[in-house]
C-alpha cells in the first residue's frame, strides 16, 4: 500500500547497495597494489637490464664514463667459451636431475597408490627434505661429503668396499657434477612424486575395471591406461623442475661453489661472478637477458607441447 | 564398503609398503645426520667411523649463541670458578663468554621478514585474485601471463637491477627493502594459486548475497573469504617457506642489519672450519620450525602442491 509517510520509496537493502562502491572501483582498488608492487619490483628489473646490457657500465666504478656499446656485450657472451661451459654444466645437471627425479618419483607414487597401511605418515616423512632451505642443505652436505669423516663416503665404503678416503665427491672433477645431482634429487624427488600421485589418483577406477572385464593384463593396463593418463602430470612436473633447476643457485653455490675449477659452475653462478664479483654490470645484464629469453623460449615451446598432450 | 577387482592384493600392498619405507628411511638418514651433530662434541662430530652412539652435549648450541674469546691461563684463574652450566662448558676450552652471537638477530630477521612478507603477499594476493576471478579486468590474460613469467627469471638476474635500485633508494640491507622484495616475488605465486582456488568457489553464493542486499565488498568478505580459507592457508604456507628459505637475494642485498639466517649459517663454521656442532645446531634450529609446520599442515601443503597440476 502506498504510504505517504514513508521515509524513502527505495527499500533500505537496495539503497545500501547503490551507496556501496561500484564493481569497477572495487576491482581497481583490489588489483592496484599488486600491480604497482609487481611493476616496481618485476617490470623494472626486466627493462633496466635491457638498457644496461647495451652499455659497458660497471657498478664498482660508477664514475667511469659509460659508453653505449650496442650488441657488443651479447657478442662477447655468445663467443665466450666459459659461457658455453656453464650452459653445458647446467644442461648436464638439468637432464640428469629431471630423469632421476621422474623415474624415482613416479615409482614412489605408483607404490604409494597401492594404499598400504600408514602411507599418509610415510608420505609426510618423505616430503620433508624439500621443505628445507637449499642453501643450508648445500652447506650441510659438504659435511656429509667429506672424504675422511663424511657419512656419504662411509656408507659407500660400507657397501662397496672402496676405501672411504679414496674419493671425494666435491673435490674430484669427475664426481662433482654427480654430487650436486644427488643432493638435488634427494631434495626434490618428493615433489615429482606428489604430482605423479595426484595424476595417478585422478584416473577413475572404472577404466581399470573395464580393462579387467576385457581381460587386459596388468602390464597392458599400465601401458595403455596408466602411463598415458599420467603423462600430462609428469610433463608438468618436468616443466616446474626444469625451470627451477635452470635457475639453480643456492644449493650448488654452498655445496661446491662452482665446483673444482668450473665443473659445476651453473649459469646462475657464472652470472653472479660476472655481476657481483667482477662487477661487469653491462655484460652481466646482457647475460641475464640471454638467460631469460632462453628459459622463456624453451618454456613456451614446452607448454605448447604440454597443451597438445592434455587435449588428446 | 565396496570391493573393486582393481584393488591391489594384500601381497602387493605389503611389497609396496616395504619399498616405500625403505626409501623413506634412506632419505631421512641425511636429515638425522644434520640434527644429531648439534648434540655431539666437536671431536665426536668428526669422528670416524661415524659415531651412532655418543654422549650428548650442548656444546654446539652454546657455541652457536655466544661469542667467546680465549684467555691466558693466569687471567682465567683470576676470574674464579664458572657460575653457570654454559660457562662451565666454555671454560673447558680455556675460553670465556663475551656476549651473544649474531645468530639470534639473524633468526629474528628471518622471522620478521618471513612472516611479514607472507602476510602482505597473501592479503594483496587474495584481493587481486578475487578481482581477476570475478571482474573483467582489462588485459587480464596478459597480466596473468606476465605474473607467471616473472617466476622464470633467475634470482641473480633480478638481483642486478634491484641491487642498483636499492642502492639509490637506500634500501640496501634494510628490513623494509627485503620485505618489499619478498612480497613482490611471492605475489606472483600467491595471485596465481589464489585465483585458482577462488575460481573453484561457485559464483552463485555471491550472486545470492548481492541480491539479498550486500554490497560487493561485503559479499567478498562474508561469503568468499570463509570458503577460500583453506586455499589461503595453502598459499600462505608456500609463501612462508619461500621467504624463510631464501638465500640468493639475502646474500646479495644484505650484509648485517637485515641479514636473515640462510646466508649466515654457513659462516658459523668458524675460522678453523671445525665447529660442525654449532653449524648443525644453527641449521637444526632453522629447519625445525619448517619441519613442524610441514607435519602439522601437511594436508594444506599437499593440496597446494598438486593444485597447479590438477586444475586447468
Amino acid at each position: 500500500m502506498f504510504d505517504p509517510t514513508a521515509q524513502s520509496l527505495v527499500p533500505p537493502a537496495v539503497a545500501h547497495r547503490i551507496k556501496g562502491r561500484s564493481d569497477r572501483t572495487i576491482a581497481w582498488i583490489f588489483v592496484a597494489p599488486t600491480i604497482f608492487l609487481l611493476l616496481a619490483v618485476n617490470i623494472f628489473p626486466l627493462i633496466w637490464p635491457i638498457r644496461l646490457s647495451l652499455t659497458d657500465f660497471r657498478t664498482n666504478r660508477p664514475n667511469n664514463p659509460v659508453h653505449f656499446v650496442g650488441i657488443e656485450n651479447y657478442r662477447k657472451i655468445l663467443t665466450n667459451p666459459d659461457t658455453w661451459a656453464s650452459l653445458q654444466a647446467t644442461a648436464h645437471f638439468l637432464i640428469w636431475t629431471i630423469a632421476l627425479q621422474v623415474v624415482i618419483g613416479f615409482t614412489l607414487a605408483y607404490l604409494l597408490n597401492k594404499k598400504f597401511r600408514g602411507n599418509d605418515l610415510w608420505t609426510t616423512l618423505i616430503v620433508l627434505p624439500m621443505m628445507l632451505s637449499p642453501a643450508v642443505v648445500g652447506n650441510f652436505w659438504t659435511f656429509l661429503y667429506q672424504p675422511q669423516i663424511g657419512l656419504f663416503n662411509y656408507v659407500v665404503a660400507f657397501f662397496t668396499g672402496v676405501g672411504p678416503s679414496s674419493f671425494s665427491m666435491i673435490g674430484e672433477v669427475a664426481l662433482a657434477p654427480w654430487s650436486i645431482i644427488i643432493v638435488d634429487t634427494w631434495m626434490w624427488t618428493p615433489y615429482v612424486m606428489l604430482i605423479c600421485l595426484a595424476g595417478l589418483r585422478s584416473i577413475p577406477d572404472y577404466i581399470y575395471e573395464a580393462a579387467e572385464v576385457d581381460r587386459a593384463s596388468s602390464w597392458r593396463q599400465f601401458w595403455s591406461i596408466t602411463l598415458p593418463m599420467v603423462l600430462p602430470f609428469v610433463m608438468l612436473a618436468v616443466l616446474f623442475r626444469g625451470i627451477e633447476n635452470f635457475k639453480m643457485f643456492d644449493l650448488v653455490v654452498q655445496l661446491t661453489g662452482g665446483g673444482p675449477g668450473a665443473t659445476t659452475q651453473l649459469t646462475s653462478i657464472d652470472l653472479k661472478r660476472e655481476a657481483f664479483e667482477k662487477w661487469r654490470t653491462g655484460y652481466a645484464s646482457a647475460y641475464a637477458v640471454i638467460l631469460f629469453v632462453t628459459v622463456f623460449g624453451l618454456a613456451s615451446i614446452y607448454v605448447k607441447a604440454l597443451n597438445k598432450v592434455k587435449d588428446r | 564398503m565396496s570391493f573393486s577387482i582393481t584393488d591391489p592384493s594384500p601381497r602387493q600392498k605389503w611389497i609396496a609398503g616395504a619399498l616405500v619405507i625403505a626409501y623413506a628411511v634412506l632419505t631421512l638418514l641425511p636429515l638425522v645426520w644434520i640434527i644429531t651433530p648439534g648434540f655431539k662434541t666437536p671431536s665426536d662430530a668428526i669422528a670416524y667411523p661415524p659415531k651412532v652412539f655418543f654422549s650428548p652435549s650442548l656444546e654446539g648450541y652454546v657455541n652457536l649463541f655466544t661469542s667467546r674469546t680465549r684467555l691466558a691461563p693466569e687471567d682465567l684463574l683470576k676470574l674464579g670458578p664458572p657460575t653457570t652450566w654454559y660457562d662451565t662448558i666454555v671454560r673447558h676450552y680455556d675460553m670465556v663468554i663475551t656476549g651473544p652471537s649474531r645468530y639470534g638477530e639473524r633468526f629474528l630477521n628471518s622471522v620478521i621478514i618471513g612472516f611479514g612478507s607472507t602476510f602482505l603477499s597473501v592479503v594483496l594476493g587474495t584481493i587481486a585474485a578475487y578481482a581477476f576471478s570475478r571482474f573483467k579486468v582489462p588485459l587480464k590474460d596478459d597480466l596473468l601471463f606476465f605474473i607467471l613469467s616473472t617466476r622464470m627469471m633467475p634470482p641473480i638476474a633480478v638481483a642486478i637491477p634491484i641491487f642498483l635500485m636499492y642502492r639509490q633508494l637506500g634500501f640496501n640491507d634494510t628490513h623494509l627493502g627485503m620485505f618489499l622484495l619478498y612480497t613482490a616475488v611471492n605475489l606472483s605465486l600467491s595471485v596465481w594459486l589464489l585465483k585458482g582456488f577462488i575460481d573453484e568457489i561457485p559464483i552463485e553464493y555471491e550472486e545470492a548475497a548481492l541480491i539479498d542486499g550486500y554490497i560487493r565488498f561485503q559479499a567478498f568478505y562474508k561469503v568468499v573469504l570463509p570458503q577460500a580459507a583453506t586455499g589461503i592457508a595453502s598459499t600462505a604456507i608456500f609463501c612462508l617457506i619461500f621467504a624463510w628459505n631464501e638465500y640468493a637475494f639475502a646474500v646479495l642485498l644484505t650484509s648485517g642489519t637485515a641479514q636473515t639466517a640462510p646466508p649466515f649459517i654457513p659462516t658459523i663454521i668458524g675460522a678453523g672450519g671445525k665447529d660442525w656442532p654449532a653449524v648443525a645446531a644453527g641449521a637444526t634450529i632453522f629447519l625445525v620450525p619448517i619441519m613442524v609446520f610441514t607435519i602439522l599442515l601437511r594436508k594444506h601443503l599437499l593440496r597446494g602442491i598438486t593444485f597447479g597440476a590438477v586444475r586447468k
